[in-house]
């Protein structure tokens, strides 16, 4: 008997009954569509988060002062600037920020961080401006009193205007708005990230915080592979330029890496995305025992059958392959309409999550259902192919 | 040479308590082109013994040469070819494979004899042609009466051209008409040759054939040459 002809019969074995063919063939779909989907879902969770924390710029570093600490001065700013120790730093923007309120025509807004720098601050920050311009150097030369708002500022100020060319009070001083941030996406959560307000440094120092030492610094990288030569450079330089006292311990500042925070976070999205599948591949394994079950039930009705073919000299290999055969299509074709189904599915956004298929999920999904048909349903066929035809033929 | 060489037979089931002797030491030998009929009430063991004859079932004890072969040493696989080649079953609940045409029922040991599509189909169509069902080739089971099914049935068993043709109580599910329809078939193909083992518990269809042999608790108890009645 070829191939062919004991498919042939596996295909009208499966179609006597259609209805159970086809629910038995709902729990593979079901259980290979869940699998490839929830997967995507864990895929593209970790893509968005990989996106947010790239919104923070992945190639910057922040230098910080810890406890209150003063090192942070223009000097040291300047020295993290030299393209000779430093080769890898593209940028270095000192920050101070503080807390303002931004009054426009009786409106009061309270920002949190109103935030002091230099022009190269929003190219590392990664904080495009969408209308209006960003300031220039010659405004942080002369110490104009120009601001960019964000998005969230923006609103709340000027709802349905254009706030750019008005004037707006902080915290007494008369600054003008040249720029509107575009929007960006919160990393951390707890700090809303539009609702920032970047001037020149000197016009912040002059105007609001004086000229203290920096809260940070931020240093832009060449690029993301860079960042961790930039943060040896410029660790090597605070160490040079930053006196340690002798009686502490640890240094005054710290350097944050935000490449760092995106292995983390990916690890863990890649945790979740594992365990999704997991949870879904259980759902497939009851589909599995579903096929076990309905193809049990198969062979016991078809006692009867299966004795008349061994009694015309059906070899036990025959019976048991077209048996296998049954199975295994029923799992491949559910197996190949829950890759339709997932397919159909990925174009929805769930939970919040675009999902992004991941082929190699198929692939593997495809496998398993047919490794579920030979496995599941190896017991019924080898049960079907161990009758003895005499007790098959009598069977009622 | 002979066909059958049943050589002191026993069939035991169950153990203990509940043990069943259906055959008892049972010995005959069949030649080809005989017509056997094989009578007996209900218990005396003519099912088991067909059903030793045909393969279906191993003996406990004894030995039974099929064309001089030793079929109650063979194994599974062995017994299936002996099955498919050398031996035709005519059951009494016609048992054709549902929703499946008559041909296809009737190709059926061809393809598991591993025969060719298209020469199957051939074989399948002089088979049903022999028994006056040619134009019925594409009906299902259901779609056939009884004596139809049961004339499949016989094509069937005919098909790969066996050394014996078996037939249990093949007249037993059908009306009179059909009854005749089917022994006439079977007169007809010992007339060409063909050895047939025919079981039955009616007088009528036992006087058909050329010998007669009478099973009893399972013994034979009588085995007599007789003049068939034809009509």
């Amino acid at each position: 008997m070829s191939v062919f002809e004991v498919l042939r019969f596996a295909v009208r074995g499966i179609g006597a009954n259609k209805l159970r063919s086809g629910l038995t063939m709902l729990g593979i779909l079901i259980g290979v569509a869940a699998v490839i989907l929830l997967v995507a879902v864990g895929n593209g969770s970790a893509q968005q988060v990989a996106e947010r924390i790239e919104a923070l710029g992945t190639k910057t570093l922040t230098v910080q002062g810890i406890g209150g600490s003063d090192v942070l001065t223009p000097e040291v700013a300047e020295a993290l600037d030299d393209p000779v120790l430093a080769p890898d730093v593209t940028s270095v923007s000192p920050v101070t920020s503080t807390q303002a309120t931004l009054t426009y025509q009786g409106t009061d807004h309270s920002v949190q961080q109103f935030v002091g720098s230099y022009p190269s601050y929003f190219g590392a920050s990664n904080s495009p401006v969408r209308t209006g311009a960003a300031f220039t150097a010659d405004d942080l030369a002369q110490g104009r009193r120009v601001v960019v708002i964000g998005q969230t500022v923006a609103e709340e100020l000027f709802p349905g205007l254009d706030p750019v060319g008005e004037e707006i009070t902080v915290s007494g001083a008369l600054f003008t708005v040249v720029g509107v941030l575009d929007e960006k996406s919160s990393a951390s959560g707890f700090n809303d990230a539009n609702d920032v307000a970047i001037a020149p440094l000197t016009a912040v120092q002059q105007a609001l915080t004086g000229y203290g030492p920096f809260n940070s610094i931020i240093v832009e990288a060449k690029s993301s592979e860079k960042v961790a030569d930039a943060q040896s450079e410029v660790s090597l330089i605070l160490s040079t330029r930053i006196e340690v006292p002798a009686s502490s311990t640890t240094q005054p500042y710290r350097i944050q890496n935000a490449s760092q925070l995106l292995e983390t976070q990916t690890e863990t999205a890649d945790t979740f995305t594992t365990l999704l599948g997991a949870v879904a591949a259980i759902s497939l394994l009851v589909g599995g025992i579903g096929i076990t079950n309905i193809m049990l039930v198969t062979v016991t009705e078809r006692t009867r059958e299966i004795g008349i073919r061994k009694a015309l000299g059906a070899p036990r290999r025959v019976i048991l392959t077209q048996f296998l055969a049954e199975a295994t299509m029923l799992s491949l074709l559910g197996g190949g309409l829950g890759v339709a189904a997932a397919l159909i599915g990925s174009n929805f956004t769930i939970v919040g999550v675009e999902p992004v298929i991941v082929p190699s999920s198929i692939a593997l999904a495809l496998c398993v259902s047919v490794a579920i048909g030979l496995f599941f349903g190896s017991v019924p066929a080898n049960r079907a192919a161990g009758l003895r035809p005499i007790d098959a033929l009598r069977y009622e | 040479m002979s066909v059958l060489d049943v050589r002191s037979v026993t069939k035991v089931y169950g153990e203990g308590a509940a043990v069943v002797h259906a055959l008892r030491g049972v010995s005959l030998t069949v030649e080809r082109g005989e017509y056997v009929a094989i009578m007996g009430s209900s218990g005396s063991g003519k099912s088991t013994l067909m059903n030793i004859i045909g393969c279906l079932d191993i003996p406990s004890a004894g030995r039974y040469l099929l064309d001089d072969v030793d079929v109650s040493r063979l194994n599974d696989r062995q017994l299936a070819l002996v099955r498919n080649r050398r031996i035709g079953f005519v059951f009494q609940s016609f048992n054709l494979i549902p929703r499946t045409t008559a041909l296809a029922n009737v190709e059926l040991p061809l393809a598991y004899a591993g025969v060719k599509a298209a020469e199957r189909r051939r074989r399948a169509r002089v088979a049903l042609d022999m028994v006056g069902l040619a134009d019925r080739a594409g009906h299902e089971p259901n779609q056939l009466s009884g004596g139809q099914q049961q004339r499949v049935a016989v094509a069937r068993a005919l098909v790969t051209e066996p050394a014996l043709l078996l037939a249990d109580e093949p007249t037993g599910n059908l009306d009179s008409r059909s009854t005749e329809d089917i022994l006439g078939i079977l007169d007809e193909l010992h007339a060409a040759g063909r050895t047939i083992l025919l079981i039955t518990h009616e007088t009528e269809v036992a006087a058909r054939a050329g010998r007669l042999i009478r099973l009893f608790d399972g013994q034979i108890s009588s085995d007599v040459q007789q003049e068939p009645v034809l009509t």
